[in-house]
This record gives structure tokens, C-alpha cells and sequence, in this order.
């Protein structure tokens, strides 16, 4: 028996002591071992201390499904100045996740087998899997679809232009009516530009006191009532990325109750900021959709809580700091997500009551998963190892210079929070903070 | 607006804004603008107040009267002033604002003047650099000094600030002075209604404390000043407006309407005027017209935030 070292590694035989070992999937709740041999978990039960194995003592610890995020920014190709593959799997890592969707409006844009190959094989070696995420239109230029069948042949799950919504109404139809065939989800970046083109900041009585341009509520809300239309009209899987207004919850609501193939996804910054907060200017606060008002936040919150929303997304979005540093309306949209997201749902939600963890597992492993057409992780033996170790009453600081993160755009440093993410084991691959 | 908002004159370090800033630091201001004024009518209208003090006039946007009036404001209390324009400077070659203003103050300047087009940079350096800040104008945000130069003309003309009624006609959405207005005079017990088309009233208004007036005529039987906001010709390729012509049909103060509300409205106007648009020679050249007035008013007040600000510094040592 030998302790494990903290960091990257890999082993043969782990062994996690000791801790609770949560997974509602299979009705698993309680303090035990797990052993995982040759990545695959054999045995989930009281182990003698006997065994030939690196030891993960994970008394206080929650050991759950590995987190999977699925809206991240990892910038490579094209933007490594940001992050790359490898600095942003270390960042979910870091945050608790074993696997992450990333969004195509790289440089290139993830358009072609090649650069979903590239991506893929950035990743290699990691406790971390990479899904990209295909363009919906040739060069995420949303003139022409682009070869999606060929880009699922790779494996590619789901399609999104984020960064930006499908250019049109007749686009959006033909990509659902395409993408239905193979059962691809189509994620939406939701956003009307004669509406937002401009905007800096939630139109709201702060953006009229800060003399900001304003992105209004409804720029969202017409972009999903279009594409809701169209989901009803073609029979295809659409996928709402973080959405951000109470409007949009009700729309939601409203087509998930009338039977219509829609999901969506919230971020942590939209369930716990609001628009107030560029009071300062400071651009690590800009963020599209952008922060929205209380009340939009409490709305966000319930439809987490009643299944409107079915999954909690990061939308990581790194950005240098020289890009960063200027003023407010010239700064990029986005912010960073995969370090502080677990952290500040726990501690905002799941600490105060008002999200059970089980929900939180499930927002954040077994219904991305199940969006992006992924068979569902869960921990029994005969699986493979896919596991989230998390000290839920650790007390921690955010601090932006501490991150993983190849960037520093964090809106969440100098918070303090309860629980963090204390590693993830996923097949024989390890990683301990 | 900042969170540690100076509540007395001796922690004012920049005038960013008058959004939050106390009321009685603005009275302040404006009586210490009362005694420059007579300054201004010595035979050598010139005080040592900021002697050794070094400011840089830093103009990111197009504007001659504000920098002007700065300069003069500078120069009528002995600093050594520089000034800067963006045409033809590093921010062209794009280096970025604050490597710009950064080497600016590494020429060691005690305080930084600036106009820039987009909202919040003043607040953006006074966070980054150790120079006082003094917005002379940011984006659509506040233009402080022009807000407290009209209050300080209203207060001189009308005699109190207090329970007065001023109308702010034009493009609300996009102007600097009409929020530099509404938050000082609101902070110093005016009312303030707004008017102008619903294309340029922004949405949420009243929740700076402002009313909107249904039409010019009801504004201005209410009203006891009107601010006439400059049109900024480019909203009407924004399809804010139809065009000038109905712009002015509706909104453009005329002597007609001044007769019909039949009682003495004081006329105030930033500058520089469209005449003919947002306001008719008549009327700008009128007996009710203190637009003149207000050009003078302007070097005072800046000698008067300049000096609050980096007169202190200078008794306690560091100038």
C-alpha cells in the first residue's frame, strides 16, 4: 500500500478510502471503498488494507460521476495566447471535470475531421476527454451548413456557431431538419444582432445610469422563440446555451411542456451576478448573454430547480489580459468557469438548501451527458473508472493568480467559498490538487 | 458609482462622475467656482493656487471648448498644463490606453484631464494610475464638469437649486450632460423631467429619479430652465430618427414655444448648437438665453475642481 502523490499520474490499482461515495443514478449513498483495477471500478465496498494499490484517503470527501461541462472555450487552434487543449484541461481538472464539450470558434473553426482530430489529440494522456463541438455553417461564416454528417462520423455529437446564433431562420431549419437524422443537438448561441449589435451590458436601469449600450432580455428571448418555432416545425433537437432572463425560462418552459425537443443549459455567473455589478467598468464582467438582473437569476434558479433548465454549463471563456485591460466597450466578451463552477454552486446553492445535491449531480454530469448524446457515467463496478473527488466543506479563496487557467478573466477572485473539487480519476489516469 | 465614495472635499482624489457624489461636496464646489468667478474679472486674472502642479489635458475625442476651458482653468491657477489629442498620436499606431496614459504619467503629471468616447475610462485609470482623474467627458456616461457649470448657472440665475424645475430636452439616451445633470441636480433637491423622442429617452429613466414630460409644450409650461442637448446628427443614419425635419417639428425650441408657455424659462445650451434643429437662433440669442454665460461659468468651475482636488494634495505636502 502506498500513498498517491498529488498531481498527474496513473496507476494500475487506486484505491479511494474512505469516502462518500454518491451517485443517485444507481441509488449509491454511502461511506465506503472504491478499487479501480486497470481503470475499469472492481469492487465498491469495504476494502482490507491488504491490497497492492496507490490510496486516496477521501475521508470527508464526496466521490461522484465524473462532471462533464459541456460549453467551454478551449481557443486552440487559432487562440493559444488564451489557452490551448492542454492548459484548459488542466483548468477542469483542476475545477473537478472529466470530460468537456468545447465550442468550435477556433482558428480554424472546428469545421473539418482535422481539426476535431487535432483538438482530440491535444488531450491525449489527461484524466480529461475533449468533445468538440462541430459549426453548424461552413467557417462559422452561417452562409452554408457545413459537412456535419462527415464531422459525425468522427464522433462529433452536436453543433453549435456560439459565439454567435445560426445567421438565419431558414439556416436553423435546415440544420435541424439535417442534423435529426444522425440525432445531433444543435446548440444555440441565442441572439437577434438588429437587436444587440453594440450592447455592452444588460439594457437596464443600471446600463442607463452607467451610460452603457444595452443587450436587451428580448435580443435573447426572439432568438429562442424562432428557434423553438423551428424545433416544433422539424421534429430536431435543439439545445439553448446559457440562457439568461426569466423570458427565456418561461419560453422553455412553455415548448418543454408542449412536447417540443428542447434543452438548455445555465451558467454559475448568470445564477449568482447581475448587471449592478459594472458599476466599476471592469471588463472581467462582460460577458455574452450578459449578467442580467436578480430577478432574472432567481428565474434561472427555478427553472434549474423544475427541469426547464436541465444542465449547468461554464461557458469558459478565456481571454488574455492585454485583451482585457481596456476600455469596457472595446474589452471581448467572457469569462473563465471551469475552476469556480462547482465551488460556487455548492456554495451558493447547495450549502444554503436551495439546489439538493443530487440535483447538482445531475445538472452537472447525467444530463450534459445525456444532451450530448453520451452514454451516462455512473459508479458500479464494471465501469469504467469516471469519478469527481470533492471536499464539500473545504473552505477556499478564488484567487486569479492561482488558476490552471492559461487566462485570468475570473469574475468570482477573492470569493470565498465552501467545497471544492479535489481531483478526478477517469480510467487509470489520475489527477490530484 | 465607486463604492468608497469621498463624502467629505478633503478625500475627493478625482471627479469621475456625479453619480453618488455628496451634495455637499458639489455646494462646495460651486461656491469655491463663486469666488474664481470674480477672479476671472481681476485685471490679472490669475491665482498660485497650483503652482508646481502639472496636468495633462488628455483628448482621446474631438472637443474644442472643453479643452479650452481646461487649459484656461489650469493656466488662471498657474499649472503647468500639456495637452494631447488622439489624431495623429500613439493610439492610432495602437498602443493601448493605458500604455498610452501610463507613459503619460511616467512623465511624472499630478493629475490626468481626459475625454474619451467610451463610457467608464475615466474610472478604468483612476483604478490603474496614481494621477488624479478628472473626466472631462466619457462616451455616453457623464461629463461632470459641464453638469456642474449648468447647476452652477441655474443656481446664479435662479438663486436656489432647491425645489427648481428643469426640463433636459433632446437625446437623453446618449448624452453625458443630460446624466451629469439629472444625478447633480437630483442629489441637490431640483426636479428634473426629461423629452425628447421615445427612440432617444432611454428605457428605466425614471429610476434615476426623472420624470418624462408627454411633449415639449407640457415640459416647458412646467419648467422654470431648459437644457437644450445638442442633436447629434449621426442618429438619424442610427434610424433613431426619421430625419432632422421631424426631429425639429417636435422637439426643436423655437420663440413659439417660449411665448406659449408664457413664463420666464431660463435657456441653457451645452454646445455647440445646431441652430435651426434642437434650437432656433431666436431663442439661443434670446433674452432667456444664458448659453454665453455658461462658456464663462465653465473656466470657474474647472478652476474650482482642480483646485479641490489638487490644491489639498499640495497642502499636505506633495505638490
Amino acid at each position: 500500500m502506498s500513498s498517491i502523490k498529488v498531481g498527474l499520474g496513473e496507476a494500475d490499482r487506486i484505491v479511494v478510502r474512505g469516502a462518500r461515495v454518491f451517485d443517485p443514478q444507481v441509488g449509491l449513498d454511502r461511506v465506503t471503498d472504491i478499487l479501480i483495477e486497470d481503470g475499469v471500478i472492481s469492487s465498491i465496498g469495504d476494502l482490507s488494507p491488504s491490497q497492492q494499490a496507490q490510496v486516496i484517503s477521501g475521508k470527508g470527501w464526496l466521490v461522484v460521476p465524473g462532471l462533464y461541462d459541456m460549453h467551454v472555450h478551449l481557443r486552440e487552434p487559432g487562440q493559444e495566447h488564451k489557452e490551448t487543449v492542454r492548459t484548459g484541461c488542466a483548468a477542469a481538472m483542476a475545477g473537478g471535470f472529466t470530460g468537456v464539450a468545447c465550442m468550435p470558434n477556433t482558428d480554424p473553426p472546428i469545421d473539418s475531421p482535422g481539426v476535431v482530430r487535432f483538438i482530440r489529440e491535444q488531450a491525449t494522456g489527461l484524466p480529461v476527454e475533449v468533445y468538440p463541438v462541430g459549426c453548424v455553417t461552413k467557417g462559422r461564416a452561417g452562409k452554408t451548413l457545413a459537412d456535419m454528417a462527415e464531422l459525425a462520423v468522427e464522433g462529433v455529437t452536436a453543433f453549435s456557431d456560439d459565439g454567435a446564433p445560426v445567421a438565419t431562420a431558414g439556416l436553423m431549419r435546415r440544420a435541424l431538419e439535417y442534423a435529426a437524422k444522425s440525432g445531433a443537438v444543435i446548440v444555440e448561441h441565442a441572439e437577434e444582432p438588429s437587436l444587440t449589435s453594440g450592447g455592452v451590458m444588460h439594457e437596464s436601469a443600471a446600463s442607463t445610469r452607467f451610460g452603457l449600450p444595452g443587450w436587451p432580455a428580448v435580443g435573447e428571448e426572439i432568438c429562442i422563440a424562432r428557434d423553438i418555432a423551428l424545433a416544433e416545425y422539424t421534429g430536431g433537437r435543439l439545445h439553448i446555451a446559457h440562457v439568461s432572463t426569466a423570458g427565456s425560462v418561461a419560453l422553455i418552459r412553455e415548448a418543454k411542456r408542449r412536447g417540443i425537443a428542447v434543452t438548455a443549459e445555465v451558467t454559475p455567473h448568470h445564477l449568482t451576478l447581475t448587471c449592478e455589478l459594472l458599476s466599476t467598468y471592469d471588463s472581467d464582467y462582460k460577458v455574452n448573454p450578459p449578467l442580467r438582473e436578480s430577478r432574472d437569476s432567481e428565474a434561472l434558479l427555478e427553472g434549474l430547480l423544475d427541469g426547464t433548465i436541465d444542465a449547468i454549463a461554464t461557458d469558459h471563456a478565456p481571454h488574455a489580459r492585454d485583451e482585457k485591460e481596456v476600455e469596457l466597450i472595446s474589452a471581448p466578451f467572457g469569462m473563465l468557469g471551469l475552476e469556480t463552477a462547482l465551488g460556487v454552486i455548492l456554495t451558493k446553492f447547495v450549502q444554503t438548501n436551495r439546489l439538493p445535491l443530487e440535483r447538482l449531480i445531475d445538472a452537472m454530469t447525467v444530463q450534459p451527458r445525456r444532451i450530448m448524446g453520451l452514454p451516462p457515467v455512473r459508479i458500479e463496478p464494471g465501469a469504467r473508472a469516471n469519478l469527481t473527488l470533492i471536499a464539500p466543506n473545504e473552505d477556499w479563496v478564488v484567487d486569479r493568480s492561482q488558476q490552471s487557467s492559461k487566462s485570468i478573466n475570473t469574475p468570482f477572485h477573492g470569493w470565498e467559498l465552501r467545497g471544492r473539487a479535489k481531483g478526478v480519476i477517469l480510467g487509470q489516469q489520475y489527477y490530484l490538487a | 458609482m465607486p463604492d468608497s465614495a469621498p463624502r467629505d472635499s478633503r478625500e475627493l482624489r478625482h471627479m469621475l462622475g456625479l453619480d453618488g457624489l455628496a451634495p455637499a461636496i458639489m455646494t462646495e464646489i460651486l461656491d469655491t467656482a463663486g469666488t474664481f468667478l470674480e477672479v476671472l474679472d481681476r485685471p490679472i486674472p490669475k491665482v498660485p493656487s497650483l503652482r508646481g502642479v502639472t496636468v495633462a489635458n488628455l483628448f482621446f475625442e474631438n472637443s474644442t471648448r472643453t479643452r479650452l476651458s481646461f487649459e484656461l482653468a489650469e493656466k488662471r491657477l498657474s499649472a503647468d498644463t500639456v495637452s494631447f489629442s488622439a489624431a495623429g498620436s500613439s493610439v492610432s499606431k495602437g498602443e493601448t490606453l493605458l500604455d498610452t496614459v501610463r507613459n503619460i504619467e511616467a512623465m511624472k503629471v499630478d493629475a490626468v484631464v481626459i475625454r474619451h468616447g467610451a463610457s467608464g475610462v475615466p474610472h478604468f485609470l483612476s483604478q490603474r494610475i496614481d494621477a488624479a482623474v478628472i473626466n472631462a467627458g466619457d462616451g455616453t456616461h457623464e461629463h461632470p464638469t459641464q453638469g456642474l457649470l449648468d447647476i452652477f448657472t441655474l443656481r446664479k440665475e435662479c438663486g436656489r437649486i432647491e425645489g427648481l424645475k428643469v426640463l433636459i430636452l433632446g437625446d437623453i439616451a446618449h448624452s453625458r450632460v443630460a446624466r451629469s445633470n439629472i444625478f447633480g441636480l437630483t442629489a441637490l433637491g431640483a426636479e428634473v423631467k426629461v423629452c425628447g423622442p421615445a427612440t432617444l429617452i432611454p428605457r428605466n429613466v425614471e429610476s434615476l429619479g426623472v420624470e418624462v414630460a408627454s411633449d415639449l409644450d407640457e415640459g416647458l409650461k412646467w419648467c422654470d430652465a431648459v437644457n437644450v442637448l445638442r442633436l447629434q446628427l449621426e442618429r438619424m443614419n442610427q434610424g433613431l430618427i426619421p430625419s432632422l425635419r421631424d426631429y425639429q417639428r417636435q422637439f426643436g425650441l423655437t420663440r413659439e414655444h417660449l411665448e406659449r408657455a408664457d413664463r420666464e424659462i431660463v435657456v441653457l445650451h451645452p454646445g455647440p448648437m445646431n441652430r435651426g434643429v434642437e434650437i432656433d437662433s431666436d431663442v439661443a440669442d434670446g433674452p432667456f438665453s444664458v448659453i454665453l454665460e455658461q462658456v464663462t461659468h465653465g473656466v470657474a468651475v474647472r478652476m474650482a475642481v482642480l483646485f479641490m482636488i489638487l490644491g489639498h494634495e499640495r497642502e499636505e505636502g506633495r505638490g
